[in-house]
């Protein structure tokens, strides 16, 4: 993965491959007591394109993803999801409308194996009642199945199968994000939240990784938003960037043009390469 | 109508047209409000400084005072029964830290909590075994300790104070006073308040977490010894204590689990909190309101402010 | 050589996620079925199959209730005891109201006040974490216990206030009473105790299972992937005080024939606690495991001296037998937090390669 100025070819051909807006985000501000995590920040994520949010440590690119699923409520601003105005969302209502989310740390259940952590993913498309649950046989059996046939086929993908059973706190870092993606991939979202997925890993990892979020980006279609601090996957991955600082917005626009912005580059980015 | 009237009305007429039984009421409720913080104060040295809740603590408090009392009737001196109970509660300290707490550094907070659990189970297995399951009575006068009491004549009537019970109030303040002197004022102090925000970093700053935690739970040891004291000399010392004790988990969610004076304001609270209820409403539903006050007010209380009244607000970061 | 799992492949997703894949597990469960339904009515004393056997079950129901809320679910809880007396008092005014009703129907029945009054000390659950849960379950206890006591309409009036269990029949059959034998009461709690396992199998091994492992893991992420925090606790503490309250029936209905308000005390509520983590937690068949040492170990502990011909009070192994469970307790927590389940599976890992030493 070279870091080479300009950008490669393969992302640049699919960039907003949809030009409806999934997610606008208007003026949001968010505080936590007198701690002002975000200032007016406004930006938007068209359908099916890959965007990425960078900025140095601190700059509340975790709590811009928060606010998006629901786990924050800004103080001030709008959020508007699929053309219907909404800020007060809570996080099972983010999730149960198409948003997903893998985190910083790793939040998987440790107590569970890979199989089932992924196939917790498929919860919210889970029904059948407490009765069935009980008797197993029948309908919650062929509806736990059916399920079980979708996560065996993400598992295939994600290239995890060899671990399926195995308890997740027993697997190493880059595979633990392997699973959370599998697990927020199993929730089929329209919008895909992904807090440093490539953190930690290797370039090994990150070349499987970065190869996983395209596919998932250009096969599935599904709208990814992802932190990222690795300038050449932002360069290879990204349709379109947008730069946070001290909780504000100081840039907008394809890799190449933010990469030469010179704000960008005195807050975060050091010499242009 | 008469219900209401029964509940939100006659309570209140009761307790002024008689003032000095609710002063006495109001006393007895202080009281053992003090003695609830005693206890609370514990919990919370341990848990300010480990980060463990110890379950343990209201049965070592009746341990301490079995120790105590069983030492003095072998023929020891009061003075030396006491300083021996002392060392007694040290050599716990010590090995509670070597052989439970040390092999238990990484584990999460429930498996902390369950294995204080088990050593509620052991002391109190061992305490009956070597001091008797019988009821026993404090060495009081012994130990120096006022007996008798006053009588203050007040609203034509009197209210009476035990002198033991101003001796525990007062003796309690003292503790809780040098507790906060030592916590903010020493290096010690300050290297228990270190180890109780993070183990990891308090290690590598060269602080030893086994001395840390021997000392806490001496300390914590010795604030069960004087309350087995002021307890047992007040109602006699017998394991039925250590229900008593659990009374102070509701005292510790009042005032929150790693503060000091929350501990104490909490015990008030409980205490007199219970004693009022008891003696005011009890008779409308038969009485018996005390095995459950305390923790019904704990849980209204949580519904409304799950971190205490002094404790930190608790802010999940995701 | 035993033990491998050579040769069975799964080859439909159903096989792979049945309750007992392999097939040694399989025979081992069946054995232990007809051991337990044909062979002990048949050669078992009376005074094992009442005295150990009927307690052992009951516990290991209410084990399972515990389990469920606190090993899978996360929520620790300090209640059982008080569940318990739910479900045992709700059974005795039931058959009191309708007396030529069934009593197993009863018993099923009375499991769902015992439900309702667990949702209700439940719903702080929402707000509040951890150890502050364990201590309003304390409040459920200390409450409850307060009221079978004072509502005198629960044991009838009577001046007492214990609850003397009627005879009870089916068909011709006494099941409940003095006339009962030990056999018949043992059939039916057996039954009982069966019927539930195997349900509470099958919900943790599905949807309801899952999001219940999934609120004691990580809450928030649970909530993030769509599980309702409150519907999964809730659920969770309605399960478990449902198996609470049956296994309270059965305790007074088919075991002790009469009870009071303090065999629901606290000190029972911590005697199911402590079965519950030293069989393991998150583990079915641990609360079996965990029952029958608890169960057993006093009666050992008491045969022991005399053995060696020492003669000591009642009192004594009491105390000591104190001594031991704590012992252990800390014991296990240091060794091996998952309790006696894990053993069991690291012994199942070991048999897997016998002879041999090292795993292939």
């Amino acid at each position: 993965m070279d870091a080479a100025g300009g950008g490669n070819a393969p992302s640049a051909a699919g960039a907003g491959s949809g030009q409806t807006t999934l997610l606008d985000i208007e003026n949001v501000s968010l505080s936590f007591g007198g701690v002002k995590a975000i200032t007016d920040i406004s930006f938007d994520i068209r359908a099916g394109e890959v965007r990425a949010i960078i900025g140095p440590n601190g700059a509340g690119k975790t709590s811009m993803l928060n606010v998006i699923n629901g786990f924050y409520h800004p103080q001030e601003g709008a959020i508007t999801w699929k053309g219907q105005r909404r800020s007060r969302m809570r996080p099972h209502e983010a999730a149960a409308s198409g948003i997903a989310r893998t985190f910083q740390n790793v939040a998987l259940f440790k107590g569970m194996s890979t199989l089932d952590n992924v196939m917790s993913g498929r919860s919210l498309k889970m029904h059948r009642g407490l009765f069935w649950q009980m008797v197993h046989v029948g309908p919650a059996r062929r509806e736990e199945i059916a399920h079980r046939r979708r996560v065996e086929e993400i598992i295939d993908f994600l290239e995890i199968a060899h671990i399926r059973k195995k308890p997740v706190g027993k697997l190493s870092y880059g595979l633990q994000k392997r699973v959370e993606l599998g697990r927020a991939m199993a929730m089929e979202p329209e919008l895909l939240l992904l807090d440093e997925p490539m953190a930690g890993m290797n370039l090994e990892e990150k070349e499987d990784m970065s190869r996983f979020i395209l596919d998932l980006a250009r096969e599935f279609g599904t709208t990814i938003a992802l932190i990222e601090h690795d300038m050449g996957v932002v360069m290879d991955l990204a349709d379109r960037v947008v730069v946070l600082d001290y909780g504000k917005k100081i840039a907008d626009g394809t890799p190449t043009e933010v990469q030469s912005n010179q704000d960008v580059i005195d807050a975060y980015l050091g010499v242009a390469r | 109508m008469e219900l209401l009237h029964a509940i939100f009305v006659a309570p209140f007429v009761d307790m002024f047209t008689l003032p000095a039984f609710l002063l006495q009421v109001l006393w007895e409720g202080f009281v053992s409000g003090v003695l609830y913080a005693l206890i609370a104060l514990g919990f919370v040295l341990i848990f300010k400084a480990s980060g463990v809740f110890n379950f343990a603590q209201g049965i070592m408090v009746v341990f301490a005072a079995l120790v105590l009392v069983g030492l003095h009737a072998m023929g020891l001196p009061a003075w030396l029964a006491l300083l021996a109970t002392i060392g007694v509660m040290g050599l716990f300290a010590i090995s509670v830290e070597r052989f439970v707490l040390r092999k238990l550094v990484n584990q999460p907070d429930a498996i902390l909590l369950m294995a204080t659990i088990g050593l509620t189970l052991i002391v109190k297995g061992a305490g009956q075994l070597f001091f008797g399951a019988d009821t026993k009575s404090m060495i009081t006068e012994e130990l120096g300790l006022p007996t008798g009491s006053s009588v203050w004549e007040v609203f034509d009537d009197i209210v009476i104070f035990q002198h033991i019970d101003i001796a525990a109030a007062v003796i309690a303040i003292l503790m809780v006073a040098a507790l906060g002197v030592f916590f903010s004022r020493t290096r010690i102090g300050r290297a228990l308040r270190a180890v109780a925000d993070d183990h990891q970093a308090a290690l590598s700053v060269g602080i030893s977490l086994n001395q840390i935690w021997a000392i806490v739970w001496f300390a914590s040891g010795i604030v069960a010894l004087v309350t087995g004291i002021m307890w047992g000399a007040r109602s006699d010392v017998s394991f039925a204590l250590e229900i008593i004790a659990l009374k102070a988990l509701a005292v510790l969610i009042l005032g929150g689990f790693t503060s000091i004076p929350g501990a104490i304001v909490g015990g008030l609270l409980v205490g007199i909190g219970e004693k009022l209820a008891e003696v005011y409403w009890g008779p409308l539903v038969g009485g018996g309101i005390e095995a459950w006050f305390a923790y019904v007010l704990a849980l209204v209380f949580l519904l409304f402010r799950p971190q205490g009244l002094f404790g930190e607000r608790i802010i999940e970061r995701v | 050589m035993f033990y491998r799992e050579a040769g069975q492949f799964k080859t439909s997703y159903a096989a792979d996620q049945a309750l007992l894949p392999i097939l040694q597990d399989r025979i081992g469960l069946l054995l232990i079925l007809v051991v337990a339904f044909v062979v002990v009515p048949l050669v078992g004393s009376n005074f094992f199959l009442g005295a150990i056997l009927i307690p052992f079950l009951v516990f290991s129901l209410a084990a399972i209730g515990l389990n469920v809320l606190t090993g899978y679910a996360g929520q620790l809880s300090l209640g059982t005891g008080a569940f318990m007396g739910v479900g045992a008092y709700a059974c005795y005014k039931l058959t009191t109201y309708f007396p030529d009703v069934n009593i197993v129907v009863h018993v099923f029945v009375s499991g769902v006040f015992a439900a309702g009054v667990g949702v209700l000390f439940g719903l702080p659950s929402l707000r509040i974490k951890g150890l502050y849960l364990a201590i309003t379950t304390l409040a459920a206890q200390f409450f409850l216990e307060w009221c079978f006591v004072r509502i005198s309409w629960l044991h009838n009036h009577n001046d007492s206030g214990a609850i003397e269990v009627p005879r009870r029949y089916l068909g011709e059959l006494a099941l409940t009473g003095p006339t009962a034998t030990p056999t018949t009461r043992y059939l039916v709690i057996l039954s009982i105790v069966a019927l539930m396992t195997l349900v509470a199998a099958n919900v943790l091994r599905g949807r309801i299972g899952r999001s219940w492992m999934m609120i004691r893991d990580m809450d928030i992420a649970a909530e993030l992937m769509g599980v309702r925090p409150l519907r999964a606790k809730l659920s969770a503490f309605a399960f478990s005080s449902y198996y609470c309250g049956v296994a309270g029936a059965l305790l007074v209905f088919f075991w002790l024939g009469s009870a009071e308000a303090d065999a629901f005390d606290i000190d029972q509520s911590f005697l199911i606690l402590f079965m519950v983590i030293i069989g393991g937690m998150g583990s079915l068949a641990g609360c079996f495991m965990g029952a029958a040492f608890l169960w057993i170990l006093p009666i050992v502990i008491r045969a022991i001296p005399a053995a060696f011909g020492l003669d000591l009070v009642p009192a004594t192994t009491e105390h000591l037998s104190q001594i031991v469970i704590g012992v252990l307790i800390v014991f296990f927590l240091i060794v091996e937090p998952h309790g006696f389940a894990r053993l069991w599976q690291l012994a199942k890992e070991k048999l897997r390669t016998w002879p041999f030493p090292y795993a292939s």
